[in-house]
C-alpha cells in the first residue's frame, strides 16, 4: 500500500492545520484503495457472479454481524481496552433467545433475551475491568469461558431450530427491497458513528483511551465510562447474536466462533490504534469489507480456506506496518 | 566568574569544561565547568531545576551533551552510552534507584556483566563476590539471594552502591543517597564515603543538606539556571555565601507587578483543614481567599504535588478536608472536586493534562462538555467559538482550535490546559509548576495570564520548584519541609535567601533569620553582577 501524498489544492494553506485529519483521510483513501482493488481481482476472476446484486447481498449479510461486534470493539480499543469475549458473547445471547422457554414467549421477547444477556455480559466485563481493576484481557478472556461453557450448558450442545416463524419472516425478509440485516448493519455503524463523533460519551471515550490520567483530572468518571463502554460492545454482540440465529435460523453453542479475532483484525486494519485514544468507525467498516470480500473471492474461485486464512494474515501485518510508518511521523512531528 | 578556581590539584580526575545541553524550549545546561580529584567528595550544590540531574545523566552518559568538553585522567574523552561510562570506572546511583525489584541482590549487584562460563551464568561465584562487598560495605546480614524488592530503602542503596563497586568504579555519582535513610543509615553511608575515598575512588555528591556536606564535602561546586556560579569552593564555606550562590536572581525574569487589591478578604474560597496522608504530609492547615495567589514552596518530595492532588481528589486523605465556599468537598474524587469548582494543571502537563492526540477545542472544553452538549450531543459550533475566545485572551498562538495540541510548544500546551479550566469557570485554579519546560519569553505570559486569574476573583495555588517564582507571583507563601508546613507569611516579608534556608538547613525560621537574610540579599545583588 503506498501512502501517496494527495494534496488537494483549496485545502492547502500556509501551516497546514489538521494534520490529523489529514492523516487518517489518507489512510482511508488508502483502505478504500485497497477494497477497490480486492472487488476488481473478484470482478476479473468471476464476472459473471462477482458483481452481482445477489452476490454483494450475500456478502453483505455474511458480514452483518461480524460488523455489528466490530463497532463496539472499535469503542472498546479505542478507549485503550480490548475485548475477547465477543464471540462467546454472540454463542451465549444466540443460544439464550432460542431456548425452548424463551421462544414460547414470542419474537419480541426473543430479541429482548438477546440484547439483554448480550449488554449483561458486557457490563460484567467493564465492571470486572473498571471497578475490580482486572486488564481487559484477562477480566474478557475469563468471560470468554464462561459465556462459551454457560451457552453449551444452556444447549446442551445442540443445535436449537428457531420454530418461531415471526422472527424468522421479518429478520430474513426484506425492507425496500434491501434485507433486514443489512439495514440493521448500516443502522448500527450510523448510530455508532453518530455516538462516537458527535457526543460527549464519544469524546469522553476518545478521551479516557488516548490518555487515562489526564481525563481522569479533566474530571471524567473514566471507570464508570469504561464499565460503559464494555456494555456497548456487549449490546453490540447481542445484535449480531440476532443476526446470526435469523441468518442460520438456529442458535448454537458453535456461533460467532473467532468473531473475537476477526472483528480485532477489521478494527486495526481500519486503523484504529491498540493502544486507544485513536480511529474511525469508517476504517472499521472498510476493515470488514476486505475481509468479506477476500472471503467471497476465494468461496467464488473454490480456494481452499487454508489459503484464505494465509491471506487474512499477510493483510493484517500489511495493515499494522502501514500505520505504525504513520505512527513514526507522528513521534517525529510532537518531539 | 567569580569561581575561585584553586591550583590545579595535581592528579584531577575528571573535567568538564564549558557543557550545554539543550532541550526543546529548555536550556539545561549553558556553560557548566566541574573539576573532580582523585580521592575527593565534590559536591554538587544548586536548586531545583539548576541543572544537577541533567549534569549527571551527561555524566553517566545518558544525555549527550550539545557542547564542551570531558576530560578523563588526562584524556579527552566521550560518553556515548551508559555502558561507555561504566566502562571508564564512572557509576551513578539514581535518586529513584535502578534497580529491579523482582529479581536477587547478587543478580542485580552484576546485571549487564554476570561473570560467565562458556556462556553460563556462574551464580555461585556471583554470589561469593556480592557477599564480600556486602561485608566490605558493612552489611553482611544481607543475603544476596534475596528478592531486592523486598529490602528497606537503606537496604537497596547499599545493593545500589555494591553494582557499582562490582564494576570497579573510579568515580562513584550519588544522588542524593540520604534521602531516604535514617540517622544511623547515613552514619553508615558516611563511613563507607570515607573508605572509598581513602581508596582512592572519587565521589560526586549531590544534597540539599549543608550540614552533610559540610561533614563529608572536599570541595564544592554551585550550580544556577545550567551555569556553574562557583567551583572548587572549600566545604567549609559558609552557609550564607552557599545560599547566596544558588540563589542570586536571574536577571531576565521579570515578575510583573501584583496589585494585591484584588484581593477579597471577606470571601474565603478554598478551606483546607489538617489534610493528612501518611508519609507524604501531615496537618496541612490553609486558606486562599477570592482573588488571592498563594505559594507553595519547598524540596521536591517535600510534598508539594502530594498536597495539590489531595486538594483536588485524586488522592484520597487519610484525614482531614477540604472546603470550596464553606461547602466541604467528597474527598478523593476528581468528579466532585471539579464540579465544587477546582481546577488543576498538573505537574507533568503531557502525562497528565493533555490529550496529545487530540485538537486544543477538544482539549479545552474536555472538563465542561456537559455545558458544551445538548442531551449529549455536542454543540460543535459553540465549542469552536468558546475556545477561540479563550485562546486570544490567554494569547495563545496560533489561536487555532483545530490544531492538535501536540503541535504546540511548552508554554502554549500550558495555556491550553488553563484554558480548560477558564472555560469551566471554576474558582480555585490549583498549578503545579506552571513554568516547567516553558521557555522565558512565555513566561512571562504565564504569569501575567496568573495575575488576571486572581484579578477575575479566582482562588490561586501556585506550586513551583523555583522559590523567585513564588515570591514573584504570590501574595501569600507556605513552606513545606517534609511534608509539614513551617511557615505561612505574606509574600513581601519573605527573601528567597530565607526560604531557602527554611527548607534547606532544616531548622525551623526565626526572626533573626530572616532579618540575616534580608542582610545577604544584598550582597547576593553584588554576586549577582560579578556572576555576569
Amino acid at each position: 500500500m503506498t501512502e501517496a501524498r494527495v494534496l488537494d489544492p483549496k485545502s492547502a494553506p500556509p501551516e497546514a492545520p489538521r494534520k490529523h485529519r489529514r492523516h487518517l483521510d489518507l489512510r482511508l483513501t488508502g483502505l478504500l484503495g485497497v477494497l477497490v482493488v480486492l472487488c476488481a481481482v473478484g470482478y476479473a476472476t468471476r464476472p459473471d457472479s462477482f458483481l452481482t446484486e445477489a452476490n454483494i447481498s450475500t456478502m453483505l449479510r455474511l458480514a452483518a454481524a461480524i460488523g455489528v461486534v466490530s463497532v463496539g470493539m472499535t469503542f472498546v480499543i479505542i478507549s485503550g481496552g480490548i475485548d475477547l469475549s465477543v464471540g462467546s458473547i454472540v454463542a451465549l445471547s444466540g443460544v439464550w433467545m432460542t431456548t425452548v422457554a424463551t421462544q414460547s414467549y414470542g419474537p419480541v421477547v426473543m430479541v429482548l433475551c438477546a440484547l439483554l444477556v448480550g449488554l449483561g455480559c458486557g457490563l460484567v466485563n467493564g465492571l470486572l475491568i473498571s471497578y475490580g481493576r482486572i486488564v481487559p484481557f484477562i477480566a474478557t478472556l475469563a468471560m470468554y469461558a464462561s459465556a462459551k461453557g454457560l451457552a453449551e450448558r444452556l444447549s446442551g450442545r445442540r443445535t436449537q431450530v428457531v420454530t418461531e416463524t415471526g422472527f424468522t419472516t421479518f429478520f430474513r425478509g426484506d425492507i425496500l427491497g434491501v434485507p433486514v440485516l443489512i439495514w440493521m448493519l448500516a443502522a448500527v455503524f450510523a448510530v455508532g458513528w453518530v455516538l462516537l463523533n458527535r457526543t460527549t460519551f464519544g469524546r469522553r471515550t476518545f478521551a479516557v483511551g488516548g490518555n487515562a490520567e489526564a481525563a481522569r483530572l479533566a474530571g471524567i468518571d473514566v471507570r464508570r465510562h469504561t464499565a460503559l463502554v464494555y456494555g456497548i460492545a456487549g449490546l453490540c454482540c447481542g445484535i449480531a447474536a440476532l443476526m446470526v440465529v435469523a441468518r442460520t435460523t438456529s442458535g448454537a453453542s458453535t456461533n460467532g466462533m473467532f468473531y473475537e479475532l476477526d472483528a480485532i483484525a477489521a478494527v486495526v486494519i481500519g486503523g484504529t490504534l491498540l493502544s486507544g485514544g485513536r480511529g474511525s468507525l469508517i476504517g472499521t467498516l472498510i476493515g470488514v469489507l476486505i475481509f468479506t470480500v477476500v472471503g467471497n473471492i476465494f468461496t467464488q474461485n473454490n480456494l481452499d480456506t487454508d489459503i484464505q486464512n494465509i491471506a487474512k494474515g499477510v493483510i493484517i501485518v500489511a495493515a499494522v506496518l502501514l500505520q505504525r510508518t504513520t505512527a513514526r511521523h507522528r513521534g517525529a512531528r510532537t518531539t | 566568574m567569580q569561581a575561585q578556581k584553586e591550583g590545579r590539584r595535581e592528579s584531577n580526575l575528571l573535567r568538564m569544561a564549558g557543557i550545554g545541553k539543550t532541550f526543546p524550549g529548555v536550556r539545561a545546561l549553558d556553560q557548566v565547568d566541574l573539576d573532580v580529584a582523585e580521592g575527593e567528595v565534590h559536591c554538587l550544590l544548586g536548586q531545583n531545576g539548576a541543572g544537577k540531574s541533567t549534569l549527571i545523566k551527561v555524566l553517566s552518559g545518558a544525555h549527550q551533551p550539545d557542547d564542551g568538553e570531558i576530560t578523563w585522567r588526562g584524556a579527552p574523552t566521550t560518553l556515548p552510552s551508559p555502558v561507555a561510562a561504566l566502562r571508564l570506572g564512572i557509576a551513578t546511583m539514581y535518586q529513584e534507584l535502578d534497580l529491579v525489584p523482582d529479581i536477587s541482590v547478587a543478580e542485580n549487584v552484576f546485571l549487564g556483566h554476570e561473570p560467565t562460563r562458556f556462556g553460563f551464568t556462574r551464580r555461585a561465584a556471583a554470589r561469593d563476590r556480592t557477599q564480600r562487598l556486602m561485608t566490605r560495605l558493612g552489611h553482611p546480614e544481607i543475603d544476596p539471594d534475596r528478592e531486592v524488592g523486598r529490602l528497606s530503602a537503606a537496604g537497596m542503596q547499599l545493593v545500589s552502591m555494591a553494582r557499582a563497586l562490582a564494576h570497579d568504579a573510579r568515580l562513584i555519582v550519588m544522588d542524593e543517597p540520604t534521602a531516604a535513610l535514617a540517622a544511623d543509615e547515613v552514619d553508615n553511608l558516611f563511613r563507607i564515603v570515607g573508605e572509598l575515598t581513602g581508596a582512592g575512588v572519587s565521589v560526586l555528591y549531590i544534597s540539599h543538606r549543608l550540614d552533610e556536606i559540610r561533614r563529608i564535602g572536599t570541595r564544592v561546586t554551585v550550580l544556577k539556571d545550567g551555569r556553574t556560579v562557583a567551583a572548587n569552593l572549600p566545604a567549609h564555606t559558609p552557609t550564607a555565601d552557599l545560599v547566596d550562590l544558588m540563589s542570586g536572581r536571574k536577571v531576565e525574569t521579570v515578575f510583573p507587578h501584583r496589585d494585591t487589591s484584588t484581593v477579597d478578604t471577606s470571601r474565603e474560597v478554598l478551606t483546607v483543614t489538617d489534610l493528612t496522608r501518611e508519609g507524604e504530609f501531615k496537618d496541612v492547615t490553609f486558606h486562599v481567599h477570592a482573588g488571592e495567589v498563594l505559594g507553595i514552596a519547598g524540596l521536591v518530595g517535600a510534598g508539594r504535588s502530594e498536597i495539590l492532588e489531595t486538594v483536588f481528589g485524586a488522592r484520597k486523605p487519610d484525614s482531614g478536608h477540604v472546603a470550596v465556599d464553606g461547602r466541604p468537598v467528597r474527598p478523593g474524587s476528581v468528579v466532585a472536586a471539579v464540579k465544587a469548582g477546582i481546577g488543576l494543571a498538573p505537574e507533568e502537563r503531557k502525562a497528565q493534562g493533555l490529550l496529545l492526540d487530540l485538537s486544543v477545542a477538544h482539549n479545552v472544553t474536555l472538563s465542561s462538555l456537559p455545558a458544551y452538549s445538548r442531551a449529549g450531543f455536542m454543540d460543535r459550533a459553540r465549542e469552536l467559538k468558546d475556545s477561540k475566545a479563550t485562546l486570544e485572551r490567554l494569547d495563545l498562538r496560533p489561536a487555532d482550535p483545530g490544531r492538535l495540541v501536540a503541535e504546540f510548544s511548552g508554554g502554549n500546551q500550558q495555556k491550553a490546559v488553563v484554558a480548560r479550566w477558564l472555560v469551566r469557570g471554576c474558582k480555585v485554579l490549583l498549578l503545579d509548576e506552571p513554568t516547567r519546560g516553558v521557555d522565558v519569553g512565555a513566561r512571562a505570559e504565564l504569569y501575567r495570564v496568573i495575575h488576571e486569574l486572581a484579578a477575575a476573583g479566582v482562588a490561586v495555588v501556585l506550586v513551583s520548584s523555583e522559590v523567585a517564582e513564588v515570591l514573584g507571583l504570590a501574595d501569600r507563601v507556605l513552606v513545606l519541609r517534609d511534608g509539614e508546613v513551617v511557615e505561612d507569611r505574606r509574600a513581601d516579608e519573605l527573601t528567597e535567601a530565607a526560604v531557602l534556608d527554611i527548607v534547606m538547613s532544616g531548622s525551623a525560621i526565626t526572626e533573626s533569620a530572616i532579618t540575616e537574610s534580608a542582610i545577604t540579599e544584598n550582597t547576593a545583588a553584588v554576586t549577582e553582577e560579578e556572576v555576569q
